[in-house]
């Protein structure tokens, strides 16, 4: 009987022990991964950057870096506004930016924006990461209305970043957070969203 | 070739029959664990061994942490460690954890070599564990040297300068070999990387190495006991050693307390006192290296102290470096110069506790006599425990051979 | 057991007093009796330290927004009452004064006061802010009973005013012996804007400033070791349990 009792209560104690265990190596290893997070030096250097437009030109861009990604600031022109305005949606993949990671909600609309002035956009080919470069201009080839090519694999994208059909890339150009903090200055990585 | 294998019941489980039948799993686990047997009579100086396995696991986890942002570069390295303290969420808690173990290692291991020192551990058949023993102590030190250097701080830096430069008191090939170990003309940014190699790949492997080595000849002949007997000499009808009991679940269980122990005392210190008063982080030490002002008392972290203090103790800088290195090294041969047919000190006589108390109040002695300014007084003290430091050494076949001995029980003795 | 408790004994030898700061200069040091915990000295301190010292001595591990978090402040307050020279609360607390120039014109850098109080004792600044004394000789006309020559001008003198130092001269047998005149008391020479009791409080506030910038950390450290040991606590009684169980059949 006895022998019994014996057995259970050290199994008991066997199972408690181990668990406790368990548990105490869990907790202990929660400092050691957590210590992975970004410290708070990366975000330090991950935050916000500000960019201000008031010299930019229309047509003109920029190339900004903010966490250590590439982000284009374009000015897109009133020539610029009408081609985006006239190419064609089945010429896209995702004309009408319903792939919810590539933007928040300020940008679901043709512009991919808050201003139609203005385009943020990363300069991060969706296909392997390459930055794409900018081709403004109309044609030559029939369906090219302006926007930017990739080099690396062919990817083409229009004068919002949205992708075309029939390239490697399979979604949109990303836009990243950012607001007008003024007029005439933007930040980039601002949580705040739309203005 | 078939043999015949003993009845041993196959594993109900099918996935460890699996493993089993490809890798010799089980029987590993029989002969280090559930058939190794080891004395019932273990009292608290045969905890260390563990112990020592603990911390070791400890700076091995943190250290793989901290080289994730630590930088070995002389103009970043204390930046970094600052980095780690401030910017790394818990970077603290690991930096704190891995200092604290550099000195709970030594505290460990002087412990756990002192029960060699008072069970005769070292004794035939154990003298090639001793040796592998030694081995590693001598690895942890150069790791603990090289370690310390990391912070790039003023003790880092004075520190590693004093030790560094005692290698050119060697005839003939000091100079160039102080010079070869820097890499450069002085401790520089050089002497900083190479070591952060030493200390985070080479060291630490040699070190891994020779802990394997050391518990693969230990289990080979077998744990001692505080009696000093071999319970291999009194087995029952099933070959069992009367008085062993297995490892596991017995030693496991019990060393487990002691762990848990153990971190208790390790976490209260981490927690509460990460600086130990400026003995685990030197107070100078909290100014980065500074190549032009030397800190007022340049003096080694308080687990090399005892040898720092015979080298002092010496006037003159070649003898002063070989008598510390003597000093190191003398324990190494402790199995043969210890001529007692007794193991234990319980059946020792008078001579071997008296000089054997001697040795530890002299090292004690040694260790804080290292920490003050070398003059007056201290020289003087620090001259005389030195003697009494080698001559329990070179003494002792003399007066292990003289010691009136007691007679050795033929069973352990083991009070429940 | 007891082998345990003479072990706990010994290490605990290890844990001085509060010795191992070495007086420099020889001096006695008055305590300074701060206390990291009382976050309106500590607020009070991060005044003192940007408005005093920051012009020269960096705190370049130090940001902004941890002294914001740490000390109960909201980044509005941090920005206008502690940011002078830096933009954003993520930045850390740069001198303003550009460190080359500095090291031409004092012959060395002022150091950065991240860690000084760890390097040095709190109870050692305490009483160097104290203890500038008037020394025509100096180029800064002042001396420091703490710091022989330092560089270092009496920043601090309208709050305090100006004390010159009374020496004790050896009588001339020690004096062939080799003695030196030994300290014996301050004497004000002019009063500053602060009495020397609401002096001592201002110096304690920023010495207390500087020992939290030092580890920050500290107070997080002390509560959460407490939850470790009681964790650790309630393993070792399971722990025992299991291994007495274990050993009972044991003789």
């Amino acid at each position: 009987m006895t022998d019994d009792v014996d057995r259970n209560r050290r199994h008991f104690l066997t199972v408690a022990t181990a668990v406790t265990g368990g548990v105490g190596i869990a907790l202990a290893s929660i400092p050691f991964l957590v210590s992975l997070r970004p410290s708070a030096r990366a975000q330090a250097l991950g935050a916000p950057v500000e960019v201000p437009l008031a010299s930019l030109e229309p047509g003109e861009m920029v190339r900004v870096i903010w966490r250590g990604r590439l982000v284009f600031v374009l000015r897109r022109s009133q020539a610029m506004l009408s081609n985006l305005e006239q190419t064609p949606p089945d010429l896209l993949r995702d004309p009408n930016s319903e792939v919810a990671e590539q933007q928040h909600e300020f940008a679901v609309n043709p512009y991919r924006s808050i201003q139609p002035e203005y385009l943020v956009i990363e300069g991060n080919c969706t296909h392997l990461g390459c930055a794409p470069l900018p081709e403004f201009q109309v044609g030559p080839a029939p369906d090219w209305h302006g926007g930017f090519f990739c080099p690396c694999h062919g990817s083409r994208f229009d004068l919002a970043g949205r992708v075309y059909k029939g390239v490697p890339a399979p979604t949109n150009l990303r836009v990243p957070p950012y607001r007008f903090i003024q007029d005439d200055v933007i930040m980039i990585g601002s949580e705040a969203g739309a203005a | 070739m078939a043999t015949v294998e003993p009845e041993v019941a196959r594993p109900q489980n099918s996935f460890i029959r699996w493993i089993d039948d490809r890798f010799p799993l089980l029987e590993t686990l029989r002969y280090h664990a559930t058939e190794y047997y080891a004395s019932k009579n273990f009292n608290i100086w045969y905890v260390f061994g563990v112990l020592s396995l603990v911390v070791l696991v400890i700076q091995l986890v943190t250290g793989i942490f901290l080289t994730m942002n630590y930088k070995p570069s002389s103009t970043e390295a204390f930046a970094s460690v600052e980095y780690i303290m401030r910017d790394v969420d818990f970077g603290w808690l690991i930096r704190y954890m891995h200092s604290t173990g550099a000195s709970f290692f030594f505290i460990v291991v002087y412990l756990h070599m002192f029960r060699a020192m008072l069970y005769g551990s070292y004794k035939k058949p154990r003298e090639l564990l001793w040796i592998i023993g030694m081995l590693i102590f001598l690895v942890l030190m150069a790791e603990a040297f090289a370690g310390y250097l990391l912070p790039w701080g003023q003790m880092s830096y004075w520190g590693a300068q004093v030790i560094i430069s005692l290698f050119g008191a060697i005839p003939f090939i000091g100079d160039g070999l102080v010079e070869y170990i820097k890499g450069d003309y002085s401790i520089s940014d050089i002497t900083l990387n190479r070591f952060f190699a030493l200390h985070v790949v080479l060291l630490p492997l040699a070190l891994i190495g020779l802990v394997f080595v050391h518990i693969v000849a230990l289990h080979h002949v077998g744990s001692s006991n505080p009696d000093g007997i071999e319970i291999k000499d009194y087995k029952g009808a099933d070959g069992v050693p009367v008085d062993g009991v297995p490892f596991h679940p017995y030693h496991t269980s019990k060393d487990l307390v002691a762990i848990i122990i153990f971190l208790m005392i390790f976490t209260g210190v981490v927690f509460f006192a990460p600086d130990m008063g400026g003995y685990f982080l030197e107070h100078a030490n909290f100014e980065p290296a500074n190549t032009m002002v030397t800190p007022e008392h340049i003096a080694p972290v308080w687990y090399f102290t005892p040898f720092y203090a015979i080298l002092r103790a010496v006037p003159n800088k070649l003898w002063g470096a070989i008598l510390m290195g003597a000093a190191v090294f003398l324990p190494l041969f402790l199995p043969w110069l210890d001529r007692s047919r007794v193991r234990s000190i319980r059946y020792r006589g008078w001579i071997y506790r008296t000089s054997l108390g001697l040795f530890v109040i002299s090292f004690f002695a040694l260790g804080w006599l290292g920490l003050q300014p070398a003059e007056g007084v201290y020289v003087v003290l620090a001259r005389v425990f030195s003697v009494i430091y080698f001559a329990f050494f070179l003494l002792m076949p003399y007066y292990t051979t003289i010691d009136k001995t007691k007679p050795v029980p033929e069973r352990v003795v083991y009070y429940v | 057991m007891s082998r345990l408790f003479v072990t706990l004994i010994a290490l605990s030898l290890l844990v001085p007093g509060s010795h191992v700061f070495a007086a420099a200069g020889g001096a006695e040091m008055e305590p300074a009796g701060n206390d990291v915990g009382n976050i309106a000295s500590l607020q009070r301190g991060a005044r003192n330290f940007m408005n005093y010292c920051a012009g020269c001595h960096s705190a370049k591990y130090v940001r902004y927004n941890s002294v914001a978090k740490d000390l109960g402040l909201t980044e509005d307050q941090v920005v206008e009452n502690l940011m002078f020279n830096a933009e954003k609360t993520f930045e850390t607390i740069q001198a303003s004064m550009p460190l080359d120039s500095a090291a031409r014109w004092f012959g060395q850098p002022p150091p950065d006061m991240s860690l000084m109080a760890r390097a040095r004792g709190t109870d050692y600044i305490f009483n160097f802010l104290k203890g500038f004394y008037l020394d025509s000789e100096s180029p800064t006309g002042v001396d420091n009973l703490h710091l022989g020559g330092t560089s270092m001008p009496h920043v601090l003198w309208e709050l305090q005013g100006y004390q010159r130092a009374v020496f004790e001269e050896p009588d001339r047998q020690a004096a062939e012996a080799g003695a030196e005149p030994v300290f014996s008391h301050f004497e004000s020479v002019s009063s500053g804007a602060l009495s020397p009791e609401d002096y001592d409080a201002f110096v304690r506030d920023t010495v207390n400033f500087l020992e939290y910038i030092s580890e920050p950390v500290r107070g997080t450290r002390r509560v959460m070791g407490v939850w470790v040991l009681m964790f650790l606590t309630v393993f070792l009684i399971i722990a025992n349990m299991l291994k007495n169980q274990i050993w009972k059949d044991v003789s």
